[in-house]
């Protein structure tokens, strides 16, 4: 199903990048991390779509771009819809020859906002259609654009502009919405998590979804310092933490057969691995309210429902 | 010279007509949702796409507003694209039909003109597209099926022509053309090719001074889309108002070149007179109210009454001066408005018309009417009482209401 791609950092380094440096994301953002890695995984000519968001703006601010290739952006909600037009007038152009090219590869990026919320109708339009793309989601967990505003995305406990630390509520009541998990439900042949720590499982798992026939999606990590509230040179670290404490497990659904990828699998097989959710909440200043004793219980259940969600995911990996 | 093109005679409905004429004109990729009265034009563009009567893709999305994200993006890689839709569909591509003229992205659409909810209703009027007059694609409102067959054939050569560059909508009235059969003559399908032609693209010049087509094209490429700033985006938004500008010169020549092939003219393509070169008083409409309004016209010029109807084919851009030299010698003119402006005294048609005409040497008195919505009737005697109307303003040189309503329960 997927090719023997093999490649070393040297490779990856050496391969020239098409989101290019110069762009205007702030020190440390986790996004912008998160599209140079994908766009590395490229096997040939690629158009790229953008929803509304971040890496949007700070990628395109007229006349400059970041873009070494083809790029689009129209709105915010319907980067699929996009996406679905750009493969399809690739079909037809080239069985009229008037593309030359023999594949030309699609990609759409979309932030929480434009993929759990706002774009989830188009998403899933485009999913049940069938058209052949690869869906990235880049999830720093809330409006950041424009300012720091709650979404399906943001975890349970996070304090928001409009999910604030109050002095009754604790950040965000709700729970981090299963987006990878709904789009499994697509029956759409492959679904996968990743982290921009795990570079290499990243670009792999990107490579793979532009490889198979049909659509794709995987559902990327991207801590954001300045809405998580942590020092700008820590989003590694924490892209880190997120899986090594289970909020954020690396899996693969290769029509619709969940495995581990390995940084979760080696918990899986040693949970004594498994760090305390405590330690990724602390690095972050979004849930520095529930390192008190008011709202202390918060962590409990974050942990509750993180020990919850891997038990699941481990059931459906067969690894319970 | 062309010679006029021996033709078929089908029997069509206006929706029909329009499929038939978007098969023709070598589309690549066709998305759409479908809502009444627009319905059968998906349908049978799908039975075409089904059967291999055409080369295309058909993209069956799951809203309008995917319809026409589809078909704006497709269209950035270079296909030639269509959609079509009506009422709420068309609303909920509000925010897309401007990003689609801002790309400029020469997406042809169809709208089966239908009225706004609330309350709920299925029939025709021209809230949905007056609207969105000001989003920056031309309008065109069709006055039969035969017009509607041919207008969407010429608005691929509009939207694609490189000093134009905008997306093109054809306004069909809901249910009395897109569900009534007429006999529509069509062209040979080579003939419709040619006259079409494949999509040229506008060059760009790139930063490395390399000149490029406007395209998603992997060996040039090309951001479209960007953030633009204060910086930029007011001389981007002229250059859209620059496009208008040159539209309506090469909307008559494409007209006048359809014209030759086809046999058909509607006016000079974008004003359609009847009787109207000594007419003392006059209506003005689109659509296909025309029609009724030409058999009063007939009735009253056998009574002597000098009587004429202007239809504005070409909405965006408005033809003001070509509305200020129609009307020259019109004394008084009857504006019908199938829109509410809720709060803005009169309908859209009649403040742009009124408008236009501030700049005439001598002005004819100008009244408004809004009739049809929701699709109510309006039948001769109604129009036939806006021209009583217009004759007792005449007599007495007096307006008595500038606006009314026609054939409205008070």
């Amino acid at each position: 199903m997927f090719s023997e791609w093999k490649f070393t950092i040297r490779d990856i380094a050496e391969k020239p990048d098409l989101f290019m440096s110069g762009h205007r994301a702030c020190a440390g953002c986790g996004p912008a991390v998160v599209m140079r890695l994908v766009l590395k995984a490229v096997r040939g000519p690629t158009i790229v779509t953008s929803a509304t968001g971040c890496m949007e703006v700070v990628s395109t601010i007229y006349p400059y771009t970041a873009w070494a290739t083809p790029w689009i952006h129209t709105a915010f909600e319907n980067v699929a819809a996009n996406a679905s037009g750009i493969e399809t007038a690739i079909k037809v152009l080239k069985r009229k020859g008037r593309i030359k090219q023999e594949r030309i590869d699609v990609i759409a990026f979309g932030g929480d906002g434009g993929t759990y919320d706002i774009g989830i109708q188009a998403l899933s339009g485009a999913v049940e259609r069938g058209h052949d793309f690869l869906y990235v989601l880049y999830d720093n967990e809330a409006y950041m654009n424009t300012g720091i505003q709650r979404s399906g995305g943001t975890p349970h406990g996070a304090a928001t502009t409009t999910s604030p630390a109050g002095t009754v509520i604790p950040g965000k009541p709700q729970y981090k919405k299963p987006i990878a998990n709904i789009m499994v439900a697509h029956n759409m042949p492959y679904v996968a998590t990743a982290s921009p720590y795990y570079w290499k499982d990243l670009i792999t798992k990107a490579r793979r979804g532009i490889e198979v026939n049909g659509p794709a999606f995987l559902h990327v990590i991207a801590p954001c310092p300045r809405g998580w509230r942590y020092d700008t040179s820590k989003s590694m670290e924490i892209s880190r933490l997120a899986v090594e404490t289970c909020v954020f497990p690396l899996w693969e659904a290769v029509n619709g057969e969940y495995q581990l990828s390995a940084p979760s699998k080696v918990i899986a097989l040693r949970p004594e691995r498994k760090k305390p959710v405590r330690e990724y909440l602390k690095a972050q200043g979004r849930f520095r309210h529930l390192f008190t004793p008011k709202f202390e219980k918060v962590i409990d259940e974050i942990q509750r429902i993180t020990d919850e969600r891997w038990q699941r995911l481990l059931k459906k990996c067969g690894m319970a | 010279m062309e010679s006029v093109v021996k033709q078929k005679v089908l029997a069509l409905n206006g929706d029909e007509a329009v499929a038939y004429a978007v098969k023709q004109s070598d589309v690549d990729v066709v998305s759409a949702y479908p809502i009444t009265p627009q319905t059968i034009i998906v349908e049978r563009f799908s039975e075409y796409v089904a059967n291999g009567e055409v080369d295309a893709e058909f993209i069956c999305v799951e809203s309008e507003h995917s319809a026409l994200s589809a078909c704006l993006a497709a269209s950035a890689v270079g296909a030639r694209t269509f959609t079509a839709t009506a009422s709420a569909g068309l609303a909920l591509m509000h925010e897309i039909l401007y990003v689609t003229s801002g790309c400029r992205a020469p997406v042809v659409m169809a709208v089966a003109n239908r009225a706004l909810s609330a309350p709920i209703n299925i029939h025709c009027d021209h809230s949905d597209s007056m609207v969105e007059r000001d989003c920056g694609w031309i309008q065109i409102y069709v006055e039969n099926s035969q017009e509607a067959y041919d207008s969407i054939i010429q608005a691929f050569r509009i939207a694609e022509n490189q000093k134009i560059m905008l997306p093109v909508m054809v306004c069909l009235d809901g249910f009395t053309l897109s569900h009534t059969l007429e006999n529509v003559h069509v062209l040979p399908d080579g003939t419709v090719k040619n006259f079409v032609g494949t999509r040229q693209f506008p060059l760009v010049t790139t930063h490395e001074g390399k000149n490029v087509p406007l395209r998603l094209d992997v060996e040039n490429p090309m951001t479209i889309g960007p953030l633009d700033l204060p910086d930029y985006y007011f001389e981007h938004k002229r250059q859209q108002e620059e496009a208008m500008r040159n539209a309506p010169e090469i909307i008559k020549q494409i007209h006048e070149e359809y014209a030759r092939i086809s046999g058909r003219r509607y006016g000079d393509g974008l004003l359609d007179s009847y009787r109207l070169e000594d007419a003392e008083i006059a209506v003005i409409c689109l659509g296909s109210t025309a029609g009724t309004v030409k058999t009063v016209v007939d009735d009253l010029r056998n009574e002597g009454v000098k009587a004429g109807l202007l239809r504005i084919r070409t909405f965006r851009p408005l033809p003001i001066e070509g509305i200020i030299k129609a009307l020259e010698k019109v004394k008084a003119v009857a504006v019908m408005d199938r829109s509410m402006s809720f709060g803005g005294h009169g309908g859209a048609v009649f403040h742009e018309v009124r408008h236009a005409l501030y700049d005439a040497a001598t002005h004819p008195h100008v009244v408004n009417y809004v009739y049809g919505l929701g699709g109510r009737d309006t039948s001769p005697s109604q129009i036939r009482e806006i021209f009583n109307d217009l004759q007792k303003i005449l007599e007495t040189g007096r307006v008595k209401a500038p606006v009314q309503f026609v054939g409205l329960r008070e």
